[in-house]
């Protein structure tokens, strides 16, 4: 039975137990994942799953209830939709139900990659061995990941939609003497993923930063790389871009006002890479431009915080949504245009993404150096950046980063896998990792970036589906509270 | 098929793919929520999930697979297929892998319950709910929230070694949080903890927390909180509540004591460990109050449990005694790998996922004191207590904390509330500072405790008292 077959069963179902009154919806998934995982050079784990889960939510006589299962035999449907009814009925009521999504019409989405589907565990280990090999005796560990899911959606007031989305993804770093150096890259296609490559980048970054000095706490001017760009994207969006936290007055989001520097353009864009083209309530997805030119221009809603908004579902329905609320996790931060220089200040891309969430060029590839890797300094773009710092840090990578306080978005977290001294456009010296503690928003705020690369990365989360896409970014200052020996 | 006729026909075939060990765990859990906010229930959701997972040893590399279906055929298929990885697993081979010995088992094993948890009504467990925030909410939270939870698990485990047990564990617990807006920043009081409280009981843990009691001071505190002085920034003597110190065994101990990260074998992800193996029994890790214990066997507590994830019984271990590091949490693998005689303390959070290396009870024991003399014993000082944020780097030594709370102890008393307090040190250091135990100890829960790839969520008890560190850097702020 195929998943819309599994989602119209289901919500039929719920018509014949319920009445035609009920309303209902079913999210069906099927998933395929693989990941091979790396550690001390050589795999230690390895592991594949196969599932399916169905989701259903109905919303009866008022009152409004949750159910999942793993089962999808006629007996494993019928007892998910009994206990969802029941649990139902036994609800309070719930005045503020905004309804089923109409039938609308929902992107076609990506073609997913059949190599990457199909990809078996011997071409995960053939890139984990590139990877541990172009290490060249250095420690190496991390991961490499395909996923496939494919599923439908369906609802009782008639509105289906189905999809399918493929995506790889390869981390891992190499250690020596105490550095650690990072690589990372996600990819719609396992073929697009180097291993060697990644591996000789992350080797050259661990030798770059043995011998790392202690430098006291302050303020520093930093170059980020994409990888500590990511965490930054990903705590706007979970705190700033939450259209729940937006309306409980959590968020410091304030769209129609200049909050961030006119370099800054963040758009919410899932169709930019392999996904589903609709979200768990059905609604299609599609590029919701978050900060254009540095003014705050949307946050992400579901139906249900849509609905308190008045403005409506942005397609950003999830789980959680209904407590955590409704997060954008496919976060592209625009590279500067092509023509404009990095350094000293970026002209504003101008206009975003709106329209089809393609302005500003940049790449899902990891950018290869002419004549190899350099070591601290892993591509043109940082090196660009890092050529125009008087003094600064480089940093590689963000690690273990938690809110203070949400509306401010004041966050603690430390370095990791690398931290570089710049002295006159020129990394000196391995810096021992620091503890920060920095509002996000401040930090990018008006006046506070100084530059932006012209090519993106695309950084995986722990979960497929979820990416942040990134060029390095130079910002005017970051608050380093201590160093994290002491 | 029974579920240990599916896992034994996955061990079957894994074995005569090729491997030389095989295990499978077939496992099914029931999973309700339920949240509510400003009086109302938002959200009330119940899964059902059962499968199987197969692990399969072939040479010294590890194969998992897991699938969805119990059939003979989806069993032995799953068990090919761990096989299969397991072969790929050689293509980047390590060292020789063997497992410490384990006798094999044929056992059942339950988690005590007085009040199952899924049998109470959803309208109680509603009314519970609305009652707590609603009562929040008339008395000043802006955002006043509540939440339980309930799993309902059963396995079945077979081994090629001849195990075969099976358990039910049933874990349940909730919380309520009131959350104040200000200008410029929030402030939030939570009750009894960050998450509130969980552990491996009935709904009897829920009932004894007495929510709707306490709602009306949790959401005096929050407001109270926004105009409450910061706390100040500099060193001075640590007071932590139990619900604190939980967290900070979790993060500087726990995980720490981890043997594969202690290996490196989450040196990517997860990151390592400060401990150097060779220093087991000698390193000196805090003061001589400090006796920490690796401890599956505490009733109720949420890190308990009869057998683990590989069949080695619950066991209590030593892993801090008198200050001195003597213990860690390992796996019948990893175990193998540093030369130690014991596992027990590995884990999946469900069929889908790999037995991993996860915190059971890891808690202080008590000590002499109570927290009122604590108070009394100290001149110059901050209590903070639950936990607001947390981070602590990769190697586990540096952290930095944030409670909800504080409050000024000056001259033996307990002065003004502070707000945003936050401190921050080294572990072993900070350790090593303890000079002030409570016999006050509560097996706190934590029910969110992230690790691995694929990610896992694992459930893990931390008894813990109030207890006082001298001369701890304070009030570190953006």
């Amino acid at each position: 039975m195929s998943e819309l077959e599994i989602a119209g069963r289901v919500v039929e179902l719920v018509r014949r137990l319920a009445g035609p009154d009920a309303q209902a919806e079913a999210v069906v998934t099927r998933t395929d994942l693989a990941l091979t995982r790396f550690a001390n050079s050589f795999i230690h784990q390895n592991v594949a799953e196969s599932g399916v889960t169905v989701r259903l939510r109905v919303h009866a006589d008022g009152r409004t209830a949750s159910g999942g299962g793993s089962l999808v035999d006629p007996d494993g449907l019928r007892a998910l939709v009994e206990r969802t009814l029941t649990a139902a009925r036994l609800c309070p009521p719930d005045p503020a139900w905004p309804g089923l999504t109409p039938p609308s019409p929902v992107p076609p989405g990506t073609t997913p990659d059949e190599a990457t589907v199909h990809a078996d565990p011997d071409e995960r280990a053939a890139r984990v061995r590139a990877f541990v090999d172009a290490a060249g005796g250095l420690e190496a560990a991390g991961f490499c990941r395909t996923s496939h899911r494919s599923g439908a959606f369906a609802n009782s007031a008639g509105h289906t939609a189905q999809g399918s989305s493929a995506e790889a993804a390869m981390d891992g770093i190499a250690r020596t003497g105490g550095s650690d150096g990072v690589a990372r890259l996600c990819a719609d296609r396992l073929a697009d993923l180097d291993g060697a490559l990644l591996g000789a980048r992350a080797a050259a970054k661990a030798r770059a930063g043995v011998d790392p000095v202690e430098l006291p706490p302050g303020r520093y001017e930093v170059v980020l790389e994409p990888a500590a760009v990511a965490d930054l994207l990903q705590n706007l969006a979970w705190y700033g871009f939450n259209g729940k936290r937006y309306a409980e007055r959590q968020s410091f989001a304030e769209p129609g006002a200049a909050q961030f520097d006119p370099a800054v353009s963040l758009v919410d864009d899932p169709l930019h890479a392999s996904t589903l083209p609709y979200d768990l309530e059905g609604t299609g997805r599609g590029p919701l431009t978050l900060v254009d030119a540095g003014v705050t221009r949307a946050v992400a809603h579901d139906r249900r915080s849509g609905a308190e908004a008045g403005s409506g579902s942005t397609g950003h329905g999830m789980l959680g949504a209904a407590t955590f609320g409704p997060i954008p996790r496919n976060l592209r931060l625009l590279p500067a245009p092509n023509g404009s220089t990095p350094t000293g200040g970026t002209p504003a891309p101008g206009g975003g993404a709106a329209g089809g969430g393609t302005a500003g060029g940049g790449a899902d590839v990891l950018p290869v150096v002419a004549g190899g890797v350099t070591g601290a300094v892993a591509d043109p773009d940082t090196a660009e950046l890092v050529a125009g710092m008087e003094r600064g840090l480089l940093v590689s990578d963000f690690w273990y980063t938690r809110v203070l306080d949400p509306k401010s978005l004041v966050i603690t977290g430390l370095t990791r896998n690398g931290v570089w001294l710049v002295e006159d456009g020129v990394p000196t010296r391995a810096v021992r990792d620091f503890r920060f503690t920095e509002s996000y928003p401040r930090a990018l705020g008006p006046g506070a970036v100084r530059g932006l690369g012209r090519r993106s990365v695309r950084q995986p989360d722990r979960m497929d589906g979820s990416w942040w896409q990134a060029p390095p970014l130079r910002l005017a200052t970051w608050n380093f509270t201590g160093g994290a020996s002491g | 098929m029974s579920e240990f006729d599916a896992a034994g026909a996955a061990v079957q075939a894994a074995l005569d793919a090729g491997a030389r060990y095989a295990d499978a765990r077939v496992m099914h859990r029931r999973y309700e929520s339920m949240s509510a906010r400003n009086g109302d229930i938002e959200e009330l959701t119940q899964d059902e999930s059962i499968g199987l997972g197969v692990r399969a040893l072939v040479g010294s590399s590890w194969g998992f697979h897991a699938v969805p279906e119990l059939s003979d055929a989806a069993a032995r298929d799953a068990g090919r297929r761990a096989a299969r990885i397991a072969a790929a697993s050689a293509r980047v081979p390590g060292p020789p892998i063997d497992l410490v010995a384990v006798e094999p088992t044929v056992a059942s094993w339950s988690s005590g319950c007085d009040v199952d948890p899924l049998g109470v009504p959803l309208s109680d467990k509603g009314d519970l709910l609305v009652r707590a925030t609603g009562t929040m909410r008339e008395h000043g939270a802006d955002l006043a929230e509540g939440l339980y939870q309930i799993w309902d698990t059963a396995k079945w485990f077979v081994s090629s070694e001849g195990h075969r047990i099976d358990q039910r564990i049933r874990e349940c617990g909730g919380g309520i949080s009131a959350t104040s807006i200000g200008d410029g920043e929030t402030q939030r009081r939570s009750y009894p903890s960050y998450r509130g409280q969980y552990g491996t009981t009935g709904w009897e843990l829920v009932t004894s927390l007495d929510l709707v009691g306490h709602a009306a001071r949790i959401a005096e505190e929050s407001r109270a909180l926004l105009t409450a002085p910061e706390c100040p920034a500099g060193e001075t003597d640590l007071i932590l509540g139990g619900e604190q110190l939980a967290l900070q065994i979790h993060e500087s101990v726990g995980h720490a004591i981890e043997l594969d990260r202690i290996l490196g074998w989450e040196a990517a992800f997860a990151g390592t460990s400060w401990l150097d193996l060779a220093q087991l029994g000698s390193l000196r890790y805090g003061s001589e109050l400090m006796n920490v214990t690796i401890d599956p066997t505490i009733p109720g507590a949420l890190g308990s449990f009869g057998f683990d994830d590989e069949g080695s019984p619950a066991v209590r271990r030593d892993a801090v005694r008198e200050g001195r590091w003597v213990g860690v949490l390992a796996g019948r693998d990893s175990a193998a790998v540093a030369g130690l005689g014991y596992g027990g303390s590995v884990r999946a959070d469900g069929w889908a996922r790999l037995p991993m290396v996860r915190m059971t009870n890891v808690g202080l024991e008590p000590g002499p004191h109570t927290l009122d003399e604590i108070i009394a014993a100290t001149d110059d000082g901050v209590l903070m207590d639950v936990n607001r944020s947390w981070s602590i780097d990769d190697k586990r030594l540096n952290f930095q904390f944030g409670c909800e709370v504080g409050w000024e102890v000056k001259n033996g008393r307990r002065g003004r509330m502070l707000r945003n307090p936050t401190y921050t040190g080294i572990g072993p250091l900070f350790w090593r500072s303890m000079d002030m135990l409570s016999g006050e100890i509560v097996p706190w829960g934590t029910p969110n405790c992230g690790k691995g790839q694929p990610g896992q969520i694992g459930h893990t008890g931390h008894p813990s008292a109030p207890a006082r560190f001298r001369n701890v850097r304070v009030g570190v702020r953006a």
